[in-house]
């Protein structure tokens, strides 16, 4: 085995275990029972995808990745939590018990259902081309996005609901690295600056709907249907 | 002319509106930045009827038939829009008050911005940040009444479509990675078409899906329809004929434009996609429609109800059901948004969105009360408004591509919808006005009846009659999506 080879399978192997770290973030979202937890493991999951975009880097040479990498812990890791945490203050930020529509087992057991699902999805497109990233990256990512949506269905609390999104985001970037790892940089970097302003409106949106309504206990708001 | 134009005009006002100058000031920068929107659009399209085909503006932007009409509507329904915020949107002496209206300006302009954005833009990744760009720029525009009804509307409405987006940008990604894998070529519109090898349908089959799904649910089709009524109920009217007529219309354009790629892979059988969506989108409004009770949510449902008749006709796939399409949405755009016009007068004048409350409109606020019949009489689609003959030639299409059943049920939706929407707009219109609140009629704002007659006249224009650039814009969109 040359050196070239060598590192090419650690470089593989490596990208196998941030991915796998990166779809166990992803059923922590759904089964975090804080609103502080909900949004740590959303920074690992953060960082498991800069790491996974760092890795990718290195191996296509890319300037571009290494950029990607950058920018996602920059705004994910650090500015959203902060944006988050002066938004929306300390007492929503105080742990307790969240609220779900469902409870946390037969969470995780509906996480586990939809992941088989994403493999299900994604094999049949690994068959008309992929590389040896895409292989992973694509399963993984497409069952982060789905795993998003059930934390987004089933959390109540504001906070939880963003995380749940910005973790939708993250699976569907966490794809795009291995995809589509030459997108112009004009629209990494426009993206970016939107999940920005994301985190920024939803903040602010809770901020208000504490103050109207004492809490952030979104799942409460149920004015709005057809009698 | 410069496409950047589009892209700064708003943008300049908006800053523009955040330095402390007096209200009107604001107000008339919002009417002037919109009027010369307007003007530009008139010129581009121009342009584009004397090239007859796509005009280009750095590597970033151009603009084509389908592009100049969406411009064209964002732009009029822009300006009819802020001349009813002039009125509606109330001025303040309280410093609190007056930095409400300065954010309501920024935003409404910034919205504008967005909506410009997606059909200018030639990069499918960019035209994504636009569209989550409209949620955002829009979310304080629905929760601007700041009440816990508004609030949770606007919550509602930024978590599921930031949602749906979400899906949207999985689908862009791999849209992007098939045509990548099929050759080299830049990922725009032009470049999906004229891939060097046809791109690998089962990957385009998932990013389809994904897609539709994904920015489906910004453009209101059932089953992720449900922000929708809340939304476009909740916010101040000037922003509903904003989000109903165009924002959805805007959105919707992107879906238009995958036809012209998917129509290329037949095993995808986005046909039936299109139709069964569409379909479902339009039964389940109808029915819906028939037990609201609070008006602007009727208009909203009907919002739903024509996005599906727009997808379905989208979906027949031929030249005859892409005049339709095209006429439609010019027809429901205009015609939704003098609708939700209508509904502010209504409100403005009897204070309340309940149906069950309103009563003789005719007598108690004639002016009201003719606005709102108008407005329901034309978007239900009686003759001789503009929707009646955009639902007329798509019923006609389906019919000679013998989707007999489908077509059918389609009519019967429609029909439903109609009767849904004037049994209540009767009710509210004629009638014996209750005596017994007691308020006399309230006068109305100079700018709520100019911009009131500025939307209504396309709506009785259209149906009578096409001016000869519209037509010449809906024949070549028709033939670049559906050719």
């Amino acid at each position: 085995m040359t050196d070239q080879n060598t590192a090419s399978f650690a470089i593989t192997q490596a990208n196998a275990l941030t991915c796998g770290l990166f779809l166990l973030s992803s059923f922590g979202i759904v089964a975090a029972r804080q609103v502080l937890a909900s949004i740590r493991i959303f920074v690992l999951q953060s960082l498991f995808l800069a790491a996974s975009a760092l890795l990718l880097g290195i191996h296509h040479a890319s300037l571009h990745l290494y950029l990607v990498s950058a920018i996602t812990i920059v705004t994910k890791c650090c500015i959203i939590p902060y944006v988050l945490a002066r938004l929306v203050g300390q007492e929503q930020y105080a742990c307790r018990e969240l609220s779900q529509a469902l409870n946390i087992p037969f969470s995780l057991l509906v996480a586990m259902i939809l992941s088989i699902f994403a493999y299900y999805i994604a094999s049949p497109l690994l068959v008309a081309g992929g590389n040896v990233f895409a292989r992973l990256n694509l399963p993984v990512g497409l069952a982060g996005l789905l795993l998003g949506a059930l934390a987004l269905g089933t959390r109540r609390e504001a906070i939880p609901q963003v995380m749940g999104i910005l973790g939708m985001e993250n699976g569907a970037f966490l794809a795009g690295i291995s995809i589509a790892p030459d997108l112009p940089l004009m629209a990494e970097l426009a993206a970016a600056f939107d999940v920005l302003i994301l985190a920024v409106v939803l903040g602010f949106l809770a901020r208000h709907i504490h103050q109207s309504l004492g809490s952030t206990e979104v799942g409460l708001m149920a004015d709005l249907k057809e009698e | 002319m410069d496409l950047k134009l589009f892209l700064l005009i708003p943008v300049v006002v908006a800053i523009l509106s955040l330095i402390p100058f007096p209200l009107a000031f604001i107000r008339s920068a919002t009417l002037t930045g919109g009027l010369i929107c307007l003007g530009l659009a008139a010129e581009i399209s121009r342009e584009v009827i004397s090239s007859s085909g796509p005009v280009y503006s750095g590597s970033w932007l151009f603009c084509d038939g389908l592009g100049a009409i969406i411009i064209l509507l964002v732009a009029f329904v822009g300006v009819t829009a802020s001349i009813f915020s002039w009125g509606y949107i109330k001025d303040s002496t309280s410093p609190k008050g007056v930095l409400q209206v300065r954010r309501y300006y920024t935003l409404f302009n910034l919205f504008l911005f967005s909506m410009y954005a997606i059909p200018l833009l030639r990069h499918l990744g960019l035209i994504w940040v636009a569209v989550e760009m409209t949620t955002l720029m829009s979310a304080f525009l629905v929760g601007f009444g700041d009440t816990p009804k508004a609030l949770e509307a606007a919550w509602k409405y930024v978590i599921l479509t930031c949602m749906g987006a979400a899906v949207a940008l999985f689908g862009i990604l791999l849209l992007y990675w098939a045509r990548r894998l099929s050759g080299p070529g830049p990922f725009t519109w032009q470049g999906l078409i004229s891939s060097p090898t046809p791109m690998s349908p089962a990957i385009v089959r998932v990013a389809f899906i994904l897609i539709l799904v994904g920015l489906g649910t910004k453009v209101g089709l059932v089953p992720l329809h449900t922000w929708l009524p809340d939304a476009h109920s909740q916010a101040p009217s000037p922003v509903c004929a904003l989000l109903s007529g165009v924002e959805t219309t805007t959105v919707l354009y992107i879906i238009l434009r995958l036809i012209p790629i998917l129509s290329r892979l037949p095993s995808v059988h986005s046909d039936t996609w299109f139709m069964g969506a569409g379909l479902l989108s339009a039964g389940v409004a109808a029915f819906l429609l028939l037990q609201v009770r609070d008006y602007k949510r009727l208009f909203a449902f009907s919002t739903i109800e024509h996005m599906g008749i727009i997808l379905f006709a989208a979906g027949l796939y031929g030249t005859e059901a892409g005049f339709g399409t095209m006429y439609q949405v010019i027809s429901h755009a205009m015609t939704k948004s003098f609708c939700f016009l209508a509904a502010g007068t209504v409100l403005t004048a009897v204070g309340t969105r309940k149906i069950d409350s309103v009563r003789g409109l005719a007598r108690a606020a004639p002016v009201a009360g003719a606005a709102l019949i108008f407005g329901a009489l034309a978007i239900a689609g009686a003759p001789p408004f503009a929707v009646f003959i955009g639902e007329f030639s798509i019923i006609r299409a389906g019919l000679s591509t013998g989707h007999f059943i489908a077509t059918g049920l389609l009519a019967a939706f429609i029909v439903l919808a109609f009767c849904g929407i004037m049994t209540r707009v009767n009710r509210m219109v004629f009638g014996k006005p209750d005596e017994n609140d007691g308020k006399g009629p309230k006068t109305l704002p100079v700018s709520n009846l100019a911009a009131l007659i500025i939307a209504g006249i396309p709506v009785i224009l259209l149906g009578l009659y096409v001016p000869e650039p519209i037509q010449k814009l809906i024949g070549l969109a028709a033939s670049a999506i559906w050719r």
